[in-house]
This record gives C-alpha cells, sequence and structure tokens, in this order.
C-alpha cells in the first residue's frame, strides 16, 4: 500500500512536470523541467528496485543531456518560435499513436507478472548460474559485460560513434570568427 | 561564472571527489550498483563542471582535445582487444574464462578490463561533445 501511494505521487509529479515543461515558453525552465522529470524517472527506477538503471537515469538524464541542453541553448537563444502553423495536425497524430500504444499495452502481461514469457526465457538461467559461473555478486554486470558482452560491445560501438560523429560535423578547434582576430585577450 | 568565488571554490573541492566517486562507481560496479557506462558519465560530469565553471578554454588545456581523440578509440580497443585475446588463447570471442588459469578469475579479469575501456570511452566521448557543443560559444 506505501509503495502503491508513493508511486502516484512520482507519477502524479511525473505528469505535473511534463505539463509544465510543454506549457512553458522559456527554453531555460524547460530545460530544467526535462531535469526534474529525469530526476523523478530516476526515484521510479529506484522504487522499482532497477538501482542500476536508476543510476544511469540520474547521471546521464539529469546531468550531462541538461548541460547539453543549456550549451545549445546558449547558441540559439532562450525564448521560443512562435510556431508558423497550427498544432492540429501533430496533436491529432500524437493522440492517435497514443490511442495505439495504450490499446497496444492490453495485450501484455501485467506489470511484475511472474509468468510473463520475459521472466521465462533466459533470466532464470543467468540469475540461477551467474554465482556459479562468473562468481560476481551483482548480476546485472555479470549479464552486461559477460553473458551479454556482445550487447554491450555494441552499445559502446554506438556512444563511439556518436562521439566521432559529433568531432567530424562539429570539431574541436577553436573557430577564427571575422572581425575578432584582433581582440586583446 | 568565472568570475564568482563561491563557485570555483566549491568546484575546486568538489570536482576531485566527483572524479574519486567516479572510480569508486567503475571498479565497484561488481558488488553494487554501477559500472563503465555510469562510472564515465560521472568521471566526465567532474570535467565538465570544470569547463563550466572556469571557461572551456581551461578545461581545453587540461584535456587537449587531440588527446581525446585517441582516448575515445582506446576504451573500444581495449573492449575488442580483450575478445581477441580469449580468441587467441583458445577460447571463443569475449568468453573471458580464457583469461586465467580458472573460470571465476578469467571472468573477473574480463569484466574488469571490459567496463574499464566502456568508461574510458563514455567518459571521452561525454567531453568531447560539450567541448564541441560549448566551445563554439566562446567570445
Amino acid at each position: 500500500m506505501l509503495i502503491e501511494s508513493i508511486n502516484i505521487v512520482l507519477l502524479g509529479m511525473l505528469v505535473v512536470t511534463a505539463i509544465a515543461a510543454i506549457r512553458l515558453h522559456d527554453l531555460f525552465a524547460v530545460t530544467m523541467m526535462f531535469g526534474i522529470y529525469s530526476l523523478l524517472a530516476a526515484v521510479v527506477f529506484v522504487v522499482l528496485d532497477a538501482v542500476d538503471v536508476a543510476f544511469t537515469e540520474a547521471a546521464v538524464g539529469v546531468g550531462i543531456s541538461t548541460v547539453l541542453m543549456l550549451a545549445t541553448i546558449g547558441l540559439v537563444g532562450r525564448r521560443e518560435q512562435r510556431p508558423a502553423h497550427r498544432p492540429l495536425l501533430p496533436l491529432l497524430v500524437v493522440v492517435v499513436t497514443g490511442v495505439a500504444l495504450v490499446y497496444g499495452t492490453l495485450d501484455m502481461p501485467f506489470f511484475g507478472d511472474p509468468g510473463a514469457p520475459v521472466h521465462q526465457h533466459v533470466a532464470p538461467y543467468y540469475i540461477g548460474q551467474s554465482p556459479e559461473q562468473t562468481g560476481i555478486p551483482n548480476v546485472v554486470t555479470s549479464i552486461l559485460a559477460s553473458y551479454r558482452g556482445y550487447d554491450t560491445l555494441g552499445e559502446l560501438a554506438v556512444i563511439f560513434t556518436a562521439g566521432v560523429g559529433v568531432l567530424a560535423l562539429l570539431g574541436l578547434r577553436r573557430r577564427k570568427r571575422p572581425g575578432k582576430e584582433n581582440r586583446v585577450s | 561564472m568565472r568570475d564568482n568565488p563561491v563557485l570555483r571554490v566549491v568546484a575546486k573541492i568538489i570536482i576531485p571527489m566527483i572524479l574519486l566517486f567516479a572510480l569508486y562507481v567503475q571498479f565497484h560496479g561488481d558488488f553494487g550498483p554501477g559500472g563503465g557506462f555510469q562510472a564515465g558519465v560521472i568521471f566526465a560530469a567532474g570535467f565538465i563542471l570544470y569547463g563550466l565553471v572556469f571557461g572551456t578554454e581551461a578545461l581545453r588545456s587540461a584535456v587537449p582535445p587531440g588527446l581525446l581523440r585517441w582516448v575515445i578509440s582506446l576504451g573500444l580497443i581495449l573492449y575488442t582487444g580483450v575478445g581477441i585475446a580469449t580468441m587467441l588463447m583458445g577460447s571463443d570471442y569475449l568468453a573471458y574464462g580464457a583469461l586465467a588459469h580458472d573460470l571465476i578469475h578469467g571472468q573477473h579479469l574480463g569484466i574488469f578490463l571490459v567496463e574499464l575501456g566502456v568508461g574510458v570511452t563514455v567518459s571521452a566521448v561525454m567531453v568531447t561533445i560539450f567541448l564541441a557543443f560549448a566551445g563554439r560559444n566562446d567570445p
């Protein structure tokens, strides 16, 4: 009962934060809202006992992406532009997609159902064999790094590619701006 | 932000703690929550805080961009290198058991090296992206 009320409060705050992020027009405030949203999501993951995911969400969602969005706002200005067209068609698309997704969840097993396929496939093997086969107490680490080593290698390759892409597009060299060469620094 | 003494002093105190905590998360991932991804991001956050408070130019001199380019590749090379090492030792790609005399030690060593590779690449990529974005706004 306690967990349910904590979940309701957290999810309610998530909804309020999301609506506030949509309604605000100051991009700086919107970025802060996104940070709060990620922090709340991290707390939800902690309540779900997924501490590794919560850790990642807190570090990446709250920390790095907020800083990157602030850096971008520093380049593009903090005022939102007025939309040039009416948002009715995008709203319709979003509502239809959302209804379809909710309809799709009706077929899914209930939350925490031990008979769900995801808990019947390889998960029991990993949980049962991990202590003897790897000797590592944290089963999340042994699955990510050992059983699913290929997947983690793929993820690392994705991050590597992102870094190389940013390097190729933006680069790290300081650009010489016209008229500023003679500035006394 | 460069002229605010409170920020400068607090940042100088906090940054070593952030880096130390990142190393703890990196090497304690076998036992508690954490691992290469989280540790890499936290390690990068220390450098990014330095760049925010003291300016990207100071960060650039602390972490030369030329070095970053090498470190990005280093982590991925370490990860794939572990896989190739296990193959050379007569096992499958990324089957860490072959790395040491028994299976458990091999798993420990393999996971340690692989997570280190993840942490190195992730932190270098995060600092690179920050420098690429924030560095464009320098006066």
